[in-house]
């Protein structure tokens, strides 16, 4: 059975699924806001280690931001291969979205690992507790990110995906970039300018 | 409310994007390289903060289209972004984590 795509369209001519997840969008920024200003309010007050400074990997997180990043990119190649009807490039790059998340999710089960075998874990200090939850979170948001786009993957995959698509396509976009850029704004705030 | 009509622009280029993440890229490791700088010390949170913001405007503008796309939905975003913001560095000088007048 096909889904012809159908546009729901608000008396301004916007689309109302982009204007409804913009609102979402906007409604994340809170969430993110309270996490990130727990984790900057606790910040330093730990009253034993691990601390930031001790424990925290610049390079190997540089990298994984990198990593996400350049998953972006990939997002709106994608997005631009779907709008041609490029679907064998729109299958390629929905594909590089899925592994570069996947890689950064794997950075992340990385870190925690081996924070936990360094003795930081949610209750050993403000520091572990915030920490984590700030970066948790924002994982959990790139997991439900690579499920989403392997969805897509999988549906271009099968056919089922094509340029009449493409505003699902930009909706997902627009999820996966807002978690690069909370992912911006946390790499400085928590990892480049640690106390 | 004209202008929040008049939306939709057509999406940049390849080539724009793969400019836009060259810019994302170089950004990145000049905030790394400069945390290793010493002699940047005394700037390191003014000068992170403000290529974050730059890495952040640029992604939100290009990626999330909002350059091209309605102004409504730039005040979707930016009005809860800015309310995220005030509420972080509200909550940052009732703590005392930053302070006025020293």
């Amino acid at each position: 059975m096909s889904h012809a795509a159908t546009t729901h369209h608000t008396s301004m001519g916007l689309d109302s699924r982009k204007m409804a997840f913009w609102a979402f969008i906007g409604s994340e920024c809170l969430l993110f806001g309270s996490l990130i200003s727990t984790y900057l309010i606790y910040q330093g007050r730990s009253v034993s280690g691990p601390t930031p400074g001790e424990i925290l990997d610049i390079p190997v997180t540089s990298v994984s931001t990198f990593d996400l990043l350049m998953s972006s990119l990939w997002m709106v190649l994608a997005l631009a291969a779907v709008q041609r009807g490029d679907m064998k490039w729109a299958k390629i790059w929905l594909f590089g979205v899925v592994v570069g998340g996947a890689i950064f999710i794997g950075f992340q089960i990385y870190e925690f690992t081996t924070f936990v075998h360094e003795g930081l874990t949610l209750q050993t200090n403000l520091f572990g507790a915030t920490f984590f939850v700030l970066t948790g979170t924002h994982g959990a948001h790139v997991t439900v990110g690579v499920l989403w786009m392997g969805t897509l993957w999988v549906r271009a995959l099968q056919g089922k995906l094509g340029p009449e698509h493409a505003m699902t396509v930009e909706i997902a976009g627009l999820y996966w970039h807002f978690v690069d850029v909370v992912w911006i704004a946390i790499f400085t705030l928590v990892y480049l300018l640690h106390k | 409310m004209q202008d929040m009509k008049a939306a939709e622009h057509p999406h940049p280029t390849a080539g724009t994007y793969l400019r836009v993440a060259a810019v994302l890229a170089v950004l990145t490791v000049i905030e790394v390289g400069v945390f290793y700088v010493p002699a940047f010390k005394p700037f390191l949170a003014p000068v992170l903060l403000v290529l974050s913001a730059i890495k952040f405007a640029i992604v939100v503008m290009f990626y999330m289209h909002l350059k091209m796309d309605s102004r409504f939905f730039t005040l979707l975003f930016g009005g809860p972004l800015l309310l995220a913001s005030g509420m972080i560095l509200g909550l940052l000088f009732l703590f005392g984590v930053m302070a006025l007048g020293h």
